[in-house]
């Protein structure tokens, strides 16, 4: 039913407007009384945005120091986003599953940086070596969570690897709400909130601007943590590996690779990946909950799906989009439209983006065409 | 020698049984063909003996009970399949494709001289090097394939209809360079449509029907025999 819009190709090659009146009629022809809804959607939802983001600029509203930090608040939860939505798409390239527990599996992670944080502070460490016991407590929230994703896939996964089924994503849904109370149960429902780490409070000044440290670092080590998977899933053997086995388990099974064990690192990695991320996340949040992972999840996922799932750098990047829009979005242009309360709005913002993208681009920023998948 | 021997080899799919008890051997440096029609149980005979496939049965690879392991193990061991549809990782480069089939090796010095030879075998593959490989032709897919294959080191070839969907010119490079593996001691099991073709170069040739072996005799005494002119030039 939904054609692709102006596929023809014309055998003959004409003029540049002839080949654009073409295509048009060539579209009209074809189009459903969907797809001229969804035209129609397309453009309201492009003169309003464009409309708000006008009327914001030109009334001068913010000042650039407050852009700039909007800017960088985005960069800084979109790099947390970025860094949990890889463990969604690594998992779903390789099995074509969603891992449901991956929110929860960070969220345990984070709990196990908490306590790594609290003993580390009470030896004064944090005062006395701020960046390593930083590295630490990421250490300690890494291993909790790559060790509880290799559970998840042993649980939920692994019993149903050659099997056709939906029955592990019910698992991981299962697993999901085990974490999730063994979580309330043993910490309670309040927030709890990671030690000051006071060498790093207060501010740095670019370009004449306050940037909070926290943030600067949670930006670095995001950006350094995804250089070094880029580094991992291109230039090493585990890497090519994961690459073979996500485009062909079987080929990849006859070439030597032992599938089962490239899953369950994979799973590992995203775990390990999930838990830095969480650590980031209570940094510059201040504080955590056993209900952390639930919220947090969905928008790696939703990063993950708007970059494109099973894609790496797409995750990366659909992190980032995804904090920049929630982050900008409010300012941008519900607050030009004159919406009252424009930021308590921003997962309005941040999920809308994300129905318009899987609408008007189903595979994502950079996901391949679903059809063209396993041609 | 035998190097490997398949005994009373079966395998079911959800109550139909597509292999029903088979048993063939095949020798160092030679080459054995298995035809039949569609359905036959060639694919599957070849997927149970990579351990893609659970079966019943015996299989033994020089001397060695290989029954119960995994397909990456058998693979480390020497038997390695190039699978039906040549399946390549089309998102990965001919270089990283070729690199992939020796992923589990540790020997770098020998990797690096196996690496030469098969581009030596396919000198059309080292000028795609760099590209990705589903942008190849279906008959350089073929050859990437096989060296892919190759790179694992094996003692024992089982190749899936290797001259489907081929050009003739093509077809009779892939089967020049088959004799060629064969002369370099290599025991290679070949599943093919083409059967006049695969049995003219095979010491020994299995006729497969509907999951059982009808008839086996020497490659040539089989292209003479009626029923397989008869099944197979009409």
């Amino acid at each position: 039913m939904a054609e692709e819009i102006g596929a023809a190709a014309a055998t003959i090659v004409p003029s540049l407007p002839t080949r654009l009146r073409q295509r048009w009629a060539d579209w009209y022809r074809r189009a459903t009384w969907v797809d001229l809804f969804l035209a129609v959607v397309r453009i309201v939802i492009l003169v309003a945005v464009c409309a708000g983001v006008l009327n914001t600029l030109v009334s001068q509203r913010y000042s650039a120091t407050e852009w700039f930090s909007f800017i960088a608040f985005g960069l800084t939860i979109g790099g947390i986003y970025a860094l949990i939505a890889l463990g969604y798409t690594m998992v779903y390239g390789i099995l074509r599953m969603i891992n449901f527990a991956h929110g929860d599996v960070m969220a345990a992670g984070t709990f196990a940086g908490y306590f790594a944080a609290t003993v580390i502070d009470r030896h004064g460490l944090i005062d006395s070596a701020p960046l390593a016991a930083l590295v630490g407590t990421m250490i300690a929230a890494a291993a909790c969570s790559a060790l509880l994703s290799l559970f998840v896939e042993r649980i939920a996964y692994r019993p149903f690897l050659h099997v056709r089924s939906l029955a592990p994503l019910i698992c991981a849904i299962g697993v999901s709400f085990v974490i999730e109370y063994s979580l309330r149960g043993f910490f309670g429902t309040g927030n709890r909130a990671y030690p000051d780490w006071r060498p790093f409070e207060g501010s740095i000044d670019i370009a004449g601007v306050g940037v909070p440290k926290l943030q600067l670092l949670s930006i670095t080590a995001a950006i350094v943590l995804m250089l070094a998977l880029h580094v991992v899933v291109n230039h090493t053997r585990l890497g090519k590996a994961m690459r073979a086995v996500s485009e062909d388990r079987d080929a990849a099974a006859l070439c030597g690779i032992d599938v089962g064990k490239v899953i369950t690192l994979t799973f590992v990695l995203g775990g390990a990946l999930a838990g830095v991320a969480g650590v980031l996340y209570a940094l510059v949040f201040k504080q955590i909950a056993a209900f952390t992972g639930f919220f947090l999840g969905i928008k790696g996922f939703g990063a993950a799906v708007l970059g494109g799932i099973g894609n790496v750098p797409g995750a990366m990047i659909g992190g980032f989009v995804l904090g920049l829009v929630e982050s900008t979005g409010p300012a941008l242009f519900l607050d030009g439209l004159g919406i009252a309360a424009p930021f308590q709005l921003r997962d309005v913002v941040a999920f809308s983006m994300l129905v318009m993208v899987l609408v008007f681009r189903p595979q994502g920023l950079l996901g391949e065409r679903l059809a063209a998948k396993r041609a | 020698m035998t190097l490997l021997s398949v005994e009373d080899l079966g395998v079911s799919y959800g109550g139909i049984r597509a292999v029903k008890g088979i048993s063939l051997s095949l020798d160092k440096g030679s080459i054995v063909a298995l035809i039949g029609a569609n359905g036959a149980g060639k694919s599957t005979t070849l997927r149970a003996v990579s351990g893609l496939t659970e079966a019943s049965g015996r299989v033994t690879f020089d001397g060695e009970d290989i029954t119960d392991l995994p397909p990456h193990d058998r693979v480390s061991r020497g038997i390695s399949q190039v699978p039906e549809g040549r399946r390549i990782f089309g998102r990965l480069s001919v270089r990283e494709n070729i690199e992939v089939g020796a992923l589990h090796r540790r020997d770098r010095a020998k990797i690096a001289a196996d690496f030469e030879h098969v581009l030596k075998l396919f000198p059309r593959l080292k000028e795609r090097l760099r590209q990705v490989a589903g942008t190849l032709s279906g008959g350089e897919q073929q050859m990437l394939a096989m060296a892919r294959s190759l790179m694992s080191a094996p003692r024992v070839l089982l190749l899936d209809e290797p001259s489907m969907g081929l050009a003739p010119q093509m077809v009779a490079q892939v089967f020049s360079v088959i004799e060629d593996l064969k002369g370099e001691g290599l025991a290679i099991l070949l599943v093919e449509q083409n059967a006049i073709a695969a049995l003219e170069i095979s010491s020994r040739g299995y006729v497969l029907e509907s999951g059982e072996i009808t008839l086996s005799d020497s490659g040539r005494a089989l292209i003479d025999h009626p029923g397989v002119r008869k099944a197979y030039l009409g």
